[in-house]
């Protein structure tokens, strides 16, 4: 199969308009992803399924992934002239990233027996424009599933043939498979030997490190 | 009333061939030896309950091997396996669709509490909450063994069961319930969450 | 009435209306939770026309766990055993796709002996996955208790040398990141080997009460076809897509494990109608147990896990993978980030029988009700999976 760059600027040629970038994976798996943006996501899809050489009729598995409000901190060393002498010093830069739910597509080909590419759509934020295109008309496959990140994340898919809850009964408001979700009280709980372990355990472990280096989450505000 | 009969003049008689019980006993043994049960698995522990039927288990040598599809047939609902806040109130409408004399085993961990997945927001922590359970079956699954345990142990109740008197069964008493209300679908939760005629929280104790 | 008649047709059919004909009043009928024959707590609403089906919508959750969101609360370990009871009739073979992608995910080397070890497994699995599966459809049908003791009897086999092995009969827990838990002994090797040697007498008897059986032709062909172009669009995977004569099986295309050094054939279908479902499964049965035989000669001695592996605190690096094998009833996936914790951050299931449920509808349309029962069969669902 070609590399994503070469995928990229062939979706570019093919689909005019369409903005694409790829998310590189650092780790060690190392599948790279493309982001592609909302307007053109369709045709971007159908421009993948369709093409000769990628074929990608097969799209496996969709996915949501709720991030919530944060800012990245990061800190890096700086060359400056103070006082007519080189230093050192160092800047923090801050960035605010909004929170956003994200849908992942990944996309195989039957015909070819190559993949995976990955594609990713978000949303602009998590409360009022939680909205996608779907892309059920291109995959049959994706029905279930997005009615599922629909059910669980409450991301409308536009263009869904079937849109309601799955798993989930109709008269049910939450979307509980989000970061911010709170479960109605348990007044069963009890406190257990294991929340005294827990507690004299936690020194020994090292603060938790987020991604892209961020430290802290902001909890965004839960959604009505 | 067995009671009333003298164990030793009993035995004598039935040296003779000749067998006295009482209607009681006689009730109580035909019915222990014919518990039918309600063919509904709910998950994982539901196979472990068709393997107890299956070949090697073989739950007919207690007499129990009539699975029957209809709540109407069925003395005995075998709650096996998880209990999700959507499934329940489909039980508790099966449980009240059952004839009485009606029975219930609570197979498995997530049946009693939730189990491993107590801690998710669709699942019920005990079908306990909204029926009154019989015989609680503890593992994950049970294996098949433990469920022919749980049903000699039934069989047992069964047999102490009174037709008369102050203590008599539940089924022939006409103060005590046969039927639950239902709960219902609310926005977060089941509503009721629990039933507080059946179910009592324990009291938490620390020391 | 005046005797004038104007065109042949008219005399012959009588006047079509509404009252005189069952035509156009449709009946719907739930069935499902409890229901006798949809394998666990799956429903359907049926809108029916006398006895045929004109609509079919599924309903799911009754069985949603909310294993996902639990996956995300507990270390990565600590979701083996949840994946356990995913598809509860295959512990195995969900431990495998589960520590495959987080191997992925971590970058973990397997040893050579875990590699077959768990191709042995993961055979096993389906082997007695499919014969429960054949006996479960085989009771839709009507034939009422026998084929499932039959395939049972087996079943209990393979359950025998699961719990010797792991300590458990259903839910084995026995993978781990970068082996397994313990080792198989030599014994063990080898009363493993006699019970497959003996498997393939039971295929037979299964086959021959199936293939040649008037009644399960008359049910099952031409029931609930499926076109090759649908299946793929649809994501089906598995026995399923294979019935329809799409030749795409992960152990091949992906070659993940040490599959690639079996030798080994895909059954195809030609049809993919209900008949050619059932018969993928028989028939994969005897390739399973090819497979076994090699990897029972070929497996070497040597250690069962990675030792760099970390138990406690395993943090693997930020990132994401999405791991897949070819489960017995399909593509079973896991896709997981990581933000660098102890616990995922998404953590995410592609269930086989899910997916294969996409076109249940289709399928149907135009069938009896009691064929239904039948095609949901032959799909091969376990809720537990279904619903997570
Ligand atoms: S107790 Fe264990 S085996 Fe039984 S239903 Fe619950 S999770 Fe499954």
């Amino acid at each position: 199969m070609e590399s994503l760059e070469e995928i990229k600027a062939r979706i570019e040629a093919a689909v005019p308009g369409a903005k694409i970038d790829i998310v590189t994976n650092g780790g060690p798996s190392q599948q790279h992803s493309l982001r592609v943006d909302n307007e053109h996501a369709c045709d971007v899809a159908k421009w993948l399924r369709d093409d000769p050489a990628l074929r990608l009729d097969f799209c496996s598995n969709v996915t949501g992934v709720d991030w919530l409000d944060r800012t990245v901190k990061k800190t890096v060393k700086v060359k400056k002239v103070v006082d007519g002498e080189e230093k050192e010093v160092n800047e923090t830069t801050e960035e605010k990233i909004p929170g956003h739910i994200e849908a992942v597509y990944h996309l195989y080909s039957m015909t070819h027996k190559h993949g995976p590419v990955i594609i990713r759509i978000r949303t602009s934020d998590r409360v009022e424009n939680a909205c996608l295109p779907s892309l059920t008309p291109i995959w049959r496959s994706a029905e279930f599933q997005e009615r599922e990140i629909f059910d669980l994340y409450g991301v409308k898919f536009d263009g869904h043939p079937d849109l309601r809850r799955i798993l989930m009964w109709d008269e049910f408001e939450d979307y509980p498979m989000r970061k911010d979700y709170r479960e109605p009280d348990d007044y069963e709980y009890e406190p257990t030997p294991h929340d005294d372990v827990l507690e004299r355990a936690k020194p020994y472990y090292t603060p938790r490190p987020q991604i892209d280096g961020a430290e802290s989450i902001v909890e965004g505000s839960k959604p009505t | 009333m067995s009671e009333g009969i003298d164990e030793v003049l009993r035995s004598k008689l039935q040296q003779q061939g000749v067998w006295v019980s009482s209607m009681q006993e006689l009730y109580n043994w035909g019915r222990k030896n014919s518990i039918w049960p309600l063919q509904f698995g709910l998950a994982c522990c539901a196979i472990e309950m068709i393997a107890t039927a299956a070949s090697r288990y073989d739950i007919a040598r207690f007499g129990g091997e009539v699975f029957r599809p209809s709540p109407r047939q069925a003395d005995l609902m075998i709650v096996a396996g998880t209990v999700t806040k959507k499934m329940a109130p489909q039980i508790v409408r099966l449980y009240n669709q059952m004839a009485d004399p009606k029975y219930v085993i609570a197979m498995g961990a997530c049946a009693i509490s939730g189990g491993p997945f107590k801690q998710g927001y669709n699942v019920l922590k005990g079908i306990d909450r909204y029926i009154p359970v019989d015989v609680y079956i503890p593992g994950c699954p049970p294996r098949p063994e433990a469920l022919l345990h749980a049903f000699m142990e039934l069989q047992r109740k069964i047999d102490e069961q009174k037709l008369s008197g102050a203590n008599k069964a539940a089924h022939l008493d006409s103060e005590q319930p046969s039927e639950f209300p239902v709960p219902a679908f609310g926005k977060h939760d089941l509503e009721p969450p629990a039933n507080p005629d059946v179910f009592h929280p324990p009291k938490l104790e620390r020391v | 009435m005046s005797a004038t008649v104007e065109t042949l047709e008219a005399m012959e059919r009588p006047p079509v209306s509404m009252g005189s004909r069952l035509e156009g009043e449709l009946l719907e009928v739930s069935m499902g939770p409890q229901h006798p024959s949809t394998h666990g707590v799956f429903r359907m609403n049926v809108a029916l026309e006398g006895e045929v089906v004109r609509k079919l919508k599924p309903v799911f959750g009754y069985l949603h766990r909310n294993h996902e969101k639990i996956g995300e609360n507990v270390s990565y370990l600590g979701s083996m055993p949840y994946t356990d009871r995913l598809d509860y009739f295959c512990s195995m073979t969900n431990n495998w796709a589960y520590a495959l992608s987080v191997e992925k995910l971590a970058g973990i080397e397997v040893p050579e002996r875990a590699e077959y070890l768990r191709v042995i497994l993961a055979e096993l699995t389906r082997l007695q996955n499919h014969a429960s599966l054949l006996g479960f459809l085989l009771n839709d049908m009507g034939a009422w208790g026998t084929p499932l003791m039959y395939a049972f009897r087996e079943r209990e086999k393979i359950l025998d040398l699961f719990e010797s092995l792991s300590g458990s009969r259903m839910m084995c827990d026995y993978m781990r990141f970068g082996g397994c838990r313990v080792d198989a002994s030599r014994e063990w090797l080898a009363y493993a080997k006699k019970i497959v040697d003996r498997f393939p007498r039971f295929v037979d008897e299964l086959e021959q009460l199936i293939v040649g059986n008037e009644v399960v032709i008359a049910r099952t062909q031409n029931v609930g076809n499926v076109s090759p172009e649908l299946a793929v669009s649809a994501g089906i995977t598995g026995p399923m897509l294979r019935a329809c004569g799409v030749n795409y099986d992960v152990r091949k295309v992906d070659g993940y494990g040490f599959y690639p050094r079996f030798k080994f054939r895909i059954p195809l279908g030609e049809h993919g109608d209900t008949y050619d479902r059932l018969m993928m499964r028989v028939l994969e049965m005897g390739e399973s147990v090819g497979i076994l035989k090699q990897a029972f000669e070929q497996i070497p001695a040597g250690p069962i896990i990675n030792p760099k592996v970390k138990i406690r605190a395993f943090r693997p690096p930020v990132g994401e993978a999405y791991g897949r094998i070819e489960a017995p009833k399909g593509e079973l996936g896991f896709y997981l980030i990581s933000d660098g914790g102890t616990n995922p951050y998404r953590y995410r299931v592609r269930p086989p029988s899910f997916i294969n449920l996409t076109i249940l509808e289709d399928m149907c349309l135009g069938h009896t009700v009691a064929d239904v029962m039948v095609i949901l069969g032959s799909i091969d669902i376990v809720m537990g999976e279904v619903d997570r």
